[in-house]
């Protein structure tokens, strides 16, 4: 399963700081990231390239932060890829508790992290419908 | 000026006949003390037996003197003078750390208490042609109902409308043109900033009085409240362990709060030492109630500062006058007229396992009310990367806080680390409130 590194943060200036302070320490590379936000404070979420190296980095630096398994899932792309997607989610009834897409390759390849409840279960069924679904790949490009 | 009186007879009592009285009804309360499973010893370990060991008026100083954390002790019936059957009501507060203290009434306890609050509100020229707004919370908090039963008794007008909603409070003071109110100084200055947006003016009303309690405030703010108001404002001593309100209140004349002492033998002691300070001299108020059955104390030290004045008061009441509480022995708040101990606080949060143990109290005034903000600290071990557990949690603070101090309070979630840490003594409480 993807690891997505999550770190509460308050909301004022200087906080990203300190978290790229302690990732870049550590040569991590970050392959995206998203906030969710709260006005006072939020959570950052990460996809970096070695989750555990990082998630000790920063625990050691006094910060909340948790790895938490996703959905990591390829798609291509290009029109259409990403409608196939949520068929499928539609298909098995699935809901998503929080996502995020990037492209990982322009033009080739796109990535859809997906938070859900019982997620491997959910992988099993996206295997069976075709998808591709990312682990260490998805740190390694 | 017109001086009015209650009971003119012992309002006016001479100084010997008063003593005579305290003499008489303090070994009444004595006697009912011996009944409590706390004062049988207390007593008995400073060689009081019964009623007789007290001959003399100076014989009270052979009591010991009792304090909050005796009340504590005795929850809740160690104090317990009378049979359950014979108590027609109770008080309790909140405790400092989740105990709590429990008064118990009579009937005549209640009666009593309500002559007091007749006799102060008659003391500040207020009648029966009188309409009352009570704006202070009923309930646990014994400002509401005390006034309630006096103003009742006065035979006034009561409008029991307790604290906030402040459309519906300025709605009711237009619409039956109320006279005088009860009320905390920080609400009746906001009741003034909404009078506009409400489209009441002045001359809608028909306020004459305002009985202000449950804060401290200054000189300062009575005559800034009676000229927004234009209107007379009597200041108001009480504690729920004496009652409530109708311990101490200010005539006609505006200098200093007459105690009841036909009720209360008043003392002022070091806060320190607990001895004995001299008449002008500022202390620890120590009260005894001369005239409870249900829950007897004597020489309960009330950790309120204040001093009492010299001379007679120009409207020939012979009780004396203590000045306002300028302070408090302990660490208490008072939040909008809500009595809060820092450790209250502190004790919802140690029960709560997702934050740490460092933490902050901020009091900021918001307009003229007060604004409790906690901040705490995410405990980076409970933490599992949902959002949604995060905001759950500032809920569950926020409703824990709010059941153990009454008052809703602002919390605020900090990452581990970000609060001040301090080496000795902890600065948890920062009070940024201008005084009033």
């Amino acid at each position: 399963m993807a690891k997505e590194l999550n770190i509460f943060v308050e909301n004022r200036p200087g906080r990203l700081r300190s978290v790229a302070g302690v990732l870049s320490e550590k040569k991590i590379n970050v392959r995206t990231m998203t906030l969710q936000d709260r006005g006072e404070y939020g959570l950052m979420k990460m996809i970096v390239d070695k989750p555990e190296a990082a998630h000790l980095a920063l625990a050691d630096k006094g910060f909340a932060c948790a790895l938490k398994d996703i959905l990591a899932i390829s798609l291509k792309d290009k029109p259409g890829s990403f409608l196939k997607l949520a068929d499928v989610f539609m298909k098995h009834n699935v809901n998503i508790l929080d996502a995020y897409g990037f492209v990982l390759q322009s033009s080739k390849e796109a990535v859809f992290c997906v938070e859900v409840k019982n997620a491997p279960a959910i992988k099993k069924v996206l295997i069976k419908e075709g998808f591709k679904v990312l682990e260490e790949e998805l740190y390694e490009f | 000026m017109d001086i009015n009186f209650w009971d003119k007879e012992i309002e006016t009592i001479d100084k010997a006949a008063l003593k005579a009285l305290q003499l008489k009804r303090l070994k009444e309360t004595v006697s009912y003390a011996l009944k409590t499973t706390f004062y049988k010893s207390r007593l008995k370990k400073a060689g009081i037996n019964s009623s007789d060991d007290i001959k003399h008026w100076e014989d009270y100083k052979k009591i010991p003197l009792t304090t909050k954390d005796d009340l504590r002790e005795c929850y809740p019936n160690g104090l317990l003078a009378v049979d359950m059957q014979e108590v027609v009501r109770l008080h309790t507060s909140s405790g400092t750390t989740g105990t709590p203290t429990v008064i118990y009434h009579t009937k005549s306890d209640i009666n009593h208490w309500a002559e007091l609050v007749a006799r102060s509100i008659v003391a500040t020229g207020a009648t029966n042609k009188d309409v009352f707004q009570n704006m202070m919370s009923y309930g646990m908090f014994t400002g509401g109902l005390g006034l309630h039963y006096g103003a009742e008794k006065v035979g006034m007008t009561v409008i029991p409308m307790g604290g906030g909603n402040t459309k519906r409070q300025i709605q009711l003071m237009k619409d039956f043109g109320s006279t005088v109110l009860h009320v905390t100084p920080s609400y009746i200055l906001h009741i003034h900033s909404k009078l506009e947006e409400c489209g009441v003016g002045l001359n809608d009303l028909k306020l004459k009085k305002a009985y202000l309690g449950a804060e401290p405030y200054s000189e300062n703010t009575r005559k800034k409240v009676e000229h927004l108001f234009k209107m007379d404002v009597y200041n108001s001593y009480g504690l729920s362990e004496m009652n409530g309100p109708g311990v101490a209140f200010e005539c006609v004349h505006k200098c200093g709060m007459h105690v009841w002492e036909d009720t209360y033998l008043l003392e002022v002691v070091d806060p320190k030492t607990g001895g004995s300070l001299g008449e002008d001299k500022e202390g620890e108020i120590v009260l005894t109630n001369l005239n409870r059955r249900a829950t007897p104390l004597l020489r309960y030290r009330t950790r309120d500062i204040a001093f009492i004045y010299k001379g007679l008061c120009g409207c020939k009441r012979t009780h004396r006058r203590i000045s306002r509480i300028t302070g408090r022995t302990d660490d208490m708040l008072i939040i909008n007229g809500v009595n809060v101990y820092p450790s209250q606080i502190e004790e919802v949060i140690m029960r709560i396992p997702e934050v740490g143990t460092n933490y902050q109290i901020y009091l900021e005034k918001e307009g003229t009310l007060d604004k409790l903000i906690v901040k705490v600290e995410i405990y980076s071990k409970m933490f599992r990367g949902d959002i949604s557990e995060i905001d759950a949690l500032k809920s569950r603070i926020i409703e824990e806080l709010r059941a153990s101090i009454i008052i809703h309070p602002t919390v605020e979630l900090h990452e581990p680390g970000a609060l001040p840490v301090f080496e000795g003594k902890a600065k948890r409480v920062v009070d940024n409130r201008v005084k009033l």
